[in-house]
C-alpha cells in the first residue's frame, strides 16, 4: 500500500525527551505491530504503536526529532499497522518493559485486561521523571517500578524486579524495552522461552520482508514480517543480546 | 544448480543467515546483495512503495564493503547451493577490486541498478562501459561471471552482445525499471530518492519480450527475472529463452522463503506432465515466427 496520510489530532509531552502523537486514523493494530513512519522529506522509520491511533516516540535522531517539531493539524505518511504482534494467551500475564519499549505493552495490557485477564506489570526507568503510562497500567493491575537510580520504586534495572515475582505462576510473559535488559529476563526465566513473547528492535528499511536488513543470525528470520514480536525459544543461540547490524549490514 | 530458480540479487541477500535460508527453502542458486568497494547506507526512507501491479525501490546499494562480506558468503554457501557474488563499482578498476577480494561460485556484474549516482545503469546503459568491465573482470577470476542488463535503454540486445562480446558467461535480464511514483496529499515523490525502480507482475511482459530478444541473439545463457511469483511465469519465461529464473520481489508474499520449492516443484511437475526437458522447453516460444 501506498502511505496513508494521517493528520494529527494530539501531542502529549509524556516526559522531556517521549511524546505520543495520535492520529485522525483508527488503525485497530494487534499489539505489537508498527508502522513505516514517513516524516515527508526526512526518512521514514518503523514505530511501535501505543494507541489505537497512536505512537509513543523517544528523541533518538533526525526523524524523531523532525517528528517532535510536528504541531496538531500537521501529518504524517504511515504504512501499517506491520508485523506479527503479541499473541495473548493464559489467564495470567506479566508485562516487563524498559524505558519506551512500555508502550506497546500499554496497548497490550488493555487488550488482555478487556479479556478478564489478571495482569501485572514491570517497568524499568532510568529515574523518576521518565516514568511512561504510569496510569494506564495501574488501571489494569499491579505495578511494579525500577528506577536505576531509586528515585522511584525498587533501586536497579527492570530485572531487580522480578525477584519480588513469582514467575511459574505467569502463563505468559511480554517484554519489550533495551535489548540487554530483555536478554537479562529471558536468561533469569530458564525453561519459560516457548511462554515468553518479546519485541524486538532492528534497523528495518522496507517493512516487507523483501530487502534483508533486519534479518536474525544464523536464522535468517526476518523481523519486519515474522517479528517484532519473536518468541523467546527461537532467540535462542541467535545474535541476540549480542549485536546487531547497522543500514550497511555492517555489525554493530 | 539442482533446479533453475534463483534468488535474485537485491533481495535478503545483506547476510550469510538469510541466503542460506533461502538455499534450505529451495533455491538452486542465490544471488548476494550488489556489494562495492566501501560500506554504504542506501538511500532515505521510504526506499519501498507498493504500487499498481508491484514495488518501487531505491534502496540505494546499502552494503557493508567486500571487506566485511566475505564471511556472509561463506555462511550463505553452508545453505549447499551455489553463491553468486552481486559487485558493482564505477568502472573496470573498481569492479576488479571487488571481485578479487571475493571468493564465491559466480559474479553478477551490477551494470543496471536504475537509482544510485555513478553506479549501476549509469554506466551499464553504454554498450562499450559493458563490454570493457566484462573483459576486465573475467580476466582477473577464474570463475563465471554474469552480467546483469537494464531494460532502460532503446536496445537491450546491444547490451547483451557487448557483455558477451567482454567474456560474460550469461547475461541476467532485466533490472527494474526506471520509475516514480507521488504522494497525493503532499505532492512529493514518495522515495526518498524521488525515483527508484518498478518490479513485481507489473514487468513481467517486459522482461519476458527482454529474454526473447536476448535468448535470439546471444550464444551464451539468457537469466530470465522480473515479476516471478508461480511456476506459470518461470515456465513463460524459460519458454522465451531463459536457461534459469532469478526471484526477488514475490519474497514479499505470505508464503515467503517457500516461493523457491513452490515454484521448482510446480515447473517440475509440469515438466512431467509434458513430457519435456528443461532444455526441450526453453526457447520453444522462438519456433512460432
Amino acid at each position: 500500500m501506498r502511505p496513508k496520510n494521517a493528520q494529527i489530532v494530539e501531542i502529549v509531552r509524556e516526559t522531556a525527551n517521549v511524546r505520543t502523537i495520535r492520529f485522525d486514523l483508527d488503525l485497530n493494530p494487534v499489539p505489537g505491530q508498527y508502522l513505516m513512519v514517513w516524516v515527508r522529506g526526512v526518512d521514514e522509520v518503523p514505530m511501535s504503536m501505543s494507541y489505537r491511533n497512536g505512537i509513543t516516540v523517544q528523541l533518538v535522531g533526525e526523524a524523531t526529532r523532525a517528528i517532535f517539531d510536528l504541531k496538531v493539524g500537521e501529518s504524517l505518511g504511515l504504512r501499517g499497522p506491520l508485523g506479527n504482534g503479541f499473541s495473548l494467551a493464559g489467564d495470567k500475564i506479566l508485562l516487563v518493559g524498559g524505558g519506551v519499549g512500555a508502550a506497546p505493552l500499554a496497548l497490550l495490557g488493555k487488550a488482555a485486561s478487556k479479556r478478564g485477564m489478571e495482569v501485572t506489570t514491570l517497568l524499568g526507568f532510568r529515574c523518576c521523571d521518565d516514568l511512561l503510562f504510569r496510569e494506564r497500567f495501574e488501571r489494569i493491575g499491579e505495578l511494579i517500578i525500577t528506577t536505576d537510580d531509586g528515585s522511584e520504586g525498587i533501586c536497579g534495572r527492570a530485572s531487580a524486579g522480578l525477584s519480588c515475582l513469582d514467575l511459574q505462576k505467569f502463563d505468559q510473559i511480554y517484554l519489550c524495552g533495551p535489548e540487554p535488559m530483555m536478554a537479562d529476563v529471558i536468561g533469569r526465566c530458564r525453561g519459560m522461552e516457548t511462554k515468553i513473547q518479546a519485541s524486538i528492535d532492528r534497523y528495518f528499511k522496507c517493512g516487507m520482508g523483501i530487502c534483508g536488513s533486519c534479518c536474525i543470525d544464523p536464522s535468517g528470520i526476518r523481523l519486519c514480517v515474522e517479528g517484532p514480536v519473536i518468541r523467546a525459544d527461537r532467540l535462542a543461540g541467535t545474535e541476540f543480546g549480542k549485536y546487531r547490524r547497522g543500514p550497511s549490514g555492517l555489525k554493530n | 544448480m539442482d533446479n533453475p530458480v534463483i534468488l535474485a540479487a537485491g533481495i535478503l541477500g545483506t547476510t550469510g543467515a538469510s541466503l542460506k535460508r533461502a538455499a534450505q527453502s529451495g533455491a538452486g542458486g542465490v544471488v548476494t546483495k550488489s556489494v562495492g568497494s566501501v560500506p554504504r547506507d542506501g538511500h532515505r526512507g521510504p526506499t519501498v512503495v507498493q504500487v499498481e501491479g508491484g514495488l518501487l525501490n531505491a534502496m540505494g546499494l546499502p552494503n557493508p564493503s567486500y571487506a566485511n562480506f566475505q564471511e556472509e558468503i561463506d555462511i550463505g554457501r553452508e545453505g549447499g547451493a551455489p553463491v553468486v557474488a552481486s559487485i558493482f563499482g564505477s568502472g573496470p578498476q573498481e569492479f576488479v577490486e571487488v571481485a578479487e577480494s571475493l571468493e564465491a561460485d559466480g559474479f553478477e556484474l551490477n551494470l543496471s541498478c536504475p537509482h544510485a549516482e555513478k553506479y549501476g545503469a549509469e554506466i551499464g546503459c553504454e554498450a562499450c562501459n559493458v563490454e570493457e568491465i566484462t573483459r576486465a573482470v573475467k580476466r582477473s577470476v577464474a570463475i563465471p561471471v554474469w552480467v546483469k542488463l537494464t531494460p532502460n535503454v532503446a536496445d537491450i540486445v546491444g547490451l547483451g552482445l557487448a557483455a558477451q562480446r567482454g567474456g560474460a558467461d550469461g547475461v541476467v535480464a532485466i533490472n527494474t525499471l526506471k520509475a516514480m511514483a507521488i504522494d497525493v496529499e503532499s505532492g512529493r515523490p514518495i522515495l526518498g530518492n524521488r525515483f527508484g525502480g518498478l518490479s513485481g507482475p507489473a514487468i513481467k511482459p517486459v522482461a519476458v519480450r527482454c529474454v526473447f530478444d536476448l535468448a535470439d541473439a546471444l550464444e551464451i545463457p539468457v537469466i530470465g527475472v522480473g515479476g516471478i511469483s508461480r511456476w506459470q511465469d518461470a515456465a513463460e519465461m524459460i519458454m522465451a529463452g531463459a536457461a534459469g529464473v532469478q526471484v526477488g520481489t514475490a519474497l514479499r508474499n505470505p508464503e515467503g522463503y517457500g516461493i523457491f520449492r513452490s515454484i521448482a516443484e510446480g515447473l517440475s511437475t509440469y515438466l512431467e506432465r509434458k513430457e519435456m526437458t528443461l532444455e526441450e522447453l526453453r526457447g520453444i516460444a522462438g519456433r512460432f515466427s
